[in-house]
């Protein structure tokens, strides 16, 4: 199949990395997702994805855009009657996007991640004139016939998207796909070196919203973009400040404001973080060799993250945590937690009891993807920040 | 036997009977507190009894015990437990309430509760599968999923032969086998296939019952109260699944509807309104929750409630004997799917329902707890009433906490409710005589 050689994202070509970063913040920070729009103006067809994790490999074989759907900053006016209260945020304002027509797709994709998650395709699919899914990860990631399961599902998946892309999703064509979020996940891990090894060369808000273009541009841009600034933040002249190392936790799903990222970022070096951790999931280059079906699921079920929406007996999620504090060297963790969202408050409180034991230092707060003032949050950041400097 | 004999030892027979079979088995848990014996975690929206019961497992389902703290009014003391001990307000007040049962050292208002020596669930409520972390972490002991692959698209169910639905049911019985090789680590005995053909008989008996006590509830006047007989009837589809004394009990509970169906014998009030209940009951104020519908001569014929949280059994699957384990794997992956579907895509079960049972309204009732149930009310009451017209009824509260319950609002939003029903019968009556 070929690829639609589409570019969504010049603003930022040509620029200094100071005005190219610009760029990049103004672009994720909007809510108008105006790359998904230059997309299907040039005629090209989007799926969108709900978080966490999805194989956009498959999205991308069919020569379609897979859009990341992470809510939006923005008041959900139309779909607020859709929903009853003591609901997160980021339901209403991404099923606001396709009630206002404000994002367009054929296919809408939501995940088995939390009770909300699954009604949310139901609800999608009662309002929306295009297929809305589950794609059925699986929630038994040690049972022995969880690959052969998800391989299938993923098979299934490809044959729904063959449907509404109108193409043949070939094997060529998906391994040419994972070839190029090979190199994506790769270009992913060295941003995310730069920000453990030496934080003072790319700013938290920075570095977040050079992910978040991953889920809204042509992954092939994704790549060039992230080849070109990255050198340019490694040669950067910045000094290392005296500010305290922190991991951010409580980032997978609902988006904190950018503003609250950029109040961290001034405050601390978020040395490492979960914030769209769907779009960097897979911890390994995803094999070329064999089927590309096998190979993604086995990828996933083997070599991938954790977040507080799958247990894996191999993965404590506790203790992944500790482990990334410690490799990240990080004093500190920032444990949020979006408001009323259920598997990532209850794991806050595992997250605080695990830290006590190992008397790692932390920070509890929720947040919400449209809130608007943080003068009282950051004075508690910075008072916190204050007391692990000056104890 | 006159028919008034048979009315007085059958007609509430089953609520009876179903109270002492609670009791009792709560007094089997305690005693397994008491001396320390095994037991397994589970819920309701896929028990897998049928294998655990192989086992002698005695079964504790966390969701019963916390709402019977809410029915005996001391939810608030257990939420509160859990509170302090890092828990949100805003997470699901089932887990907490257990939570708090838990960090007491098990003492509950209605027995000793044993610590898990297992835990067996499934991802029918996500939840499910947060609340057995804690006690993986707590107690380290193991907990196992059976992950069950819900409907991808509204309408989009595959059935047997289909390879999709084949690729599904494979992927449950391997689950399946692995919880057997896991049950017989933790027990310590081989698994005994003869015995599990009892209890998959036992469960079928069940199954067949449930089913078709829903059906009966279709007479006029209705014959049983879906929110409150139907939790009784509940608690013994989950607690004794599998089991003779369950079987029993539904064989003789379909001797005790038929009966009164045959006699035209509803329930205790006249039925002036047939409702659908949409939700999870009002615990903290259970009995009067009740009243404010029957005051007004509103009956509930049905809910989505005695589906899912029978864990699809309304659907009446049996398992092949002859086949038992792939057969189970089916019936499971059936039988949950359905729960699910009663949650997630409720409208079309609900335009089922008020077509058999030709009702005059639906309640919604979601409640904060539960996003599983409720997240997509809202929006199904919105298409629902589009597409049937049939006046509805949206109140939020919760089934433990009752710091969400209002309950003059409640009464207010009911009485509103009836007053407008009974304007709409009045004016269809004109109409008709016009």
């Amino acid at each position: 199949m070929t690829l639609m050689a589409t570019r969504c994202f010049d603003e930022w070509r040509d620029k200094s990395l100071g005005d190219a970063l610009v760029e990049c913040r103004d672009m994720v920070e909007s809510p108008e997702f105006a790359t998904v729009q230059r997309w299907r103006d040039a005629g090209g067809k989007v799926v969108g994805h709900f978080q966490v994790y999805f194989p956009e490999e498959i999205v991308h074989a069919a020569g379609m855009l897979p859009f990341k759907v992470r809510g939006a900053p923005m008041e959900p006016n139309l779909a607020d009657s859709h929903f009853g209260s003591y609901l997160c945020s980021i339901l209403k304002t991404s099923l606001d996007l396709a009630l206002s027509d404000q994002v367009q797709m054929e296919l809408f994709v939501s995940l088995p991640i939390c009770d909300a998650a699954r009604n949310l395709a139901a609800i999608w699919g009662r309002n929306a004139d295009y297929p809305s899914q589950i794609l059925y990860l699986p929630q038994n990631p040690n049972s022995s016939g969880s690959v052969d399961y998800l391989e299938h599902e993923y098979d299934r998946i490809r044959r729904v998207i063959e449907e509404v892309a109108g193409v043949e999703i070939t094997n060529a064509d998906l391994s040419g796909s994972i070839v190029v979020f090979n190199e994506n996940r790769r270009l992913m891990r060295d941003l995310y070196d730069i920000k453990r090894r030496t934080p003072w060369l790319i700013a938290a808000e920075d570095a977040y919203a050079m992910v978040a273009l991953a889920g809204m541009i042509p992954r092939e841009e994704h790549n060039e973009l992230l080849r070109t600034l990255i050198p340019m933040i490694r040669e950067r002249d910045a000094k290392q400040e005296d500010r305290i190392r922190v991991v951010f936790e409580g980032g997978f799903c609902e988006q904190p404001p950018f503003d609250l990222i950029r109040m961290l970022g001034r405050t601390c070096y978020v040395v490492d973080d979960d914030l769209l951790i769907g779009l960097r999931y897979l911890t390994q280059d995803v094999p070329t060799e064999g089927e590309p079906l096998r190979q993604l699921a086995e990828s996933y079920i083997e070599r991938s993250s954790y977040s507080p929406v799958q247990h894996d007996l191999r993965k404590p999620k506790e203790e992944m945590l500790i482990q990334r504090i410690r490799a990240a060297d990080a004093d500190a963790a920032i444990l949020a937690a979006a408001k009323m969202c259920e598997p990532g408050l209850e794991e806050q409180v595992t997250y605080t009891h695990a830290l006590d034991d190992e008397g790692i230092d932390y920070f509890v707060s929720e947040f919400e993807e449209n809130m608007s003032s943080f003068d009282q949050l950051e004075l508690q950041v910075e008072t916190f920040v204050e007391n692990l400097l000056f104890a | 036997m006159t028919t008034r004999e048979h009315t007085e030892q059958l007609v509430g027979r089953g609520n009876r009977e179903g109270a002492a079979l609670f009791k009792e088995w709560f007094a089997e848990l305690d005693a397994t507190a008491k001396s320390g014996g095994l037991s397994a975690y589970v819920f309701v929206m896929g028990s897998l009894n049928e294998i655990l019961k192989t086992f002698d497992l005695p079964v504790v389902f966390p969701e019963i015990n916390s709402l019977q703290t809410a029915v005996r009014r001391v939810a608030h003391e257990y939420l509160e437990i859990a509170e302090d001990y890092g828990y949100s307000p805003d997470i699901c007040a089932y887990v907490k309430a257990d939570v708090g049962t838990q960090l007491r050292g098990g003492h509950h208002p209605m027995a000793q509760i044993p610590k898990p020596s297992i835990t067996v669930l499934t991802n029918a409520c996500n939840t499910y599968i947060k609340w057995a972390e804690i006690w993986e972490r707590m107690y380290k002991t193991p907990m196992f999923t059976i992950d069950i692959p819900g409907t991808r698209q509204a309408g989009g169910q595959t059935w047997r032969g289909d390879p999709d639905f084949e690729a599904d049911r494979r992927y449950v019985e391997v689950q399946l086998r692995e919880l057997i090789t896991l049950c017989e680590e933790v027990t310590g005995t081989k698994f005994d296939i003869d015995k599990f053909r009892e209890v998959l008989t036992y469960a079928n008996i069940m199954s067949r019952s449930w089913k078709r006590i829903l059906e009966l509830n279709q007479a006029k006047p209705s014959l049983f109260n879906a929110l409150t007989d139907g939790t009784i009837y509940l608690g013994v589809a989950n607690g004794l699944r599998g089991t003779e004394a369950g079987a029993r009990y539904f064989e003789r509970l379909v001797e005790e509807m038929e009966f009164k169906a045959a006699n035209g014998i509803g329930q205790t009030i006249d039925e002036e309104y047939r409702l659908l209940f949409v939700g999870v009951p009002c615990y903290p104020i259970f009995r009067r929750f009740n009243e404010l519908f029957t005051d007004w001569g509103g009956t509930f014929v049905n809910s989505t409630y005695l589906w899912f949280a029978s864990g699809g059994s309304n659907r009446g699957f049996e398992y092949d004997l002859d086949d038992p384990l792939a057969s189970l794997a089916e019936g499971v992956l059936i039988s949950v799917r359905d729960a699910m579907d009663s949650m997630f895509h409720q409208n079309t079960v609900l335009a089922g329902m008020a077509r058999d049972f030709d009702v005059d309204g639906i309640i919604y009732h979601p409640i904060k707890s539960c996003r599983t149930v409720s997240t997509g009310l809202a929006d199904g009451r919105k298409h629902m009433t589009e597409e049937l017209g049939l006046p509805s009824l949206f109140m939020e509260s919760d089934m433990m906490d009752r710091r969400v319950v209002s309950e003059a609002q409640m009464k207010n939003r009911v009485d509103a409710f009836f007053e407008g029903l009974a304007t709409r019968r009045r004016l269809a009556q004109v109409d008709t005589k016009g």
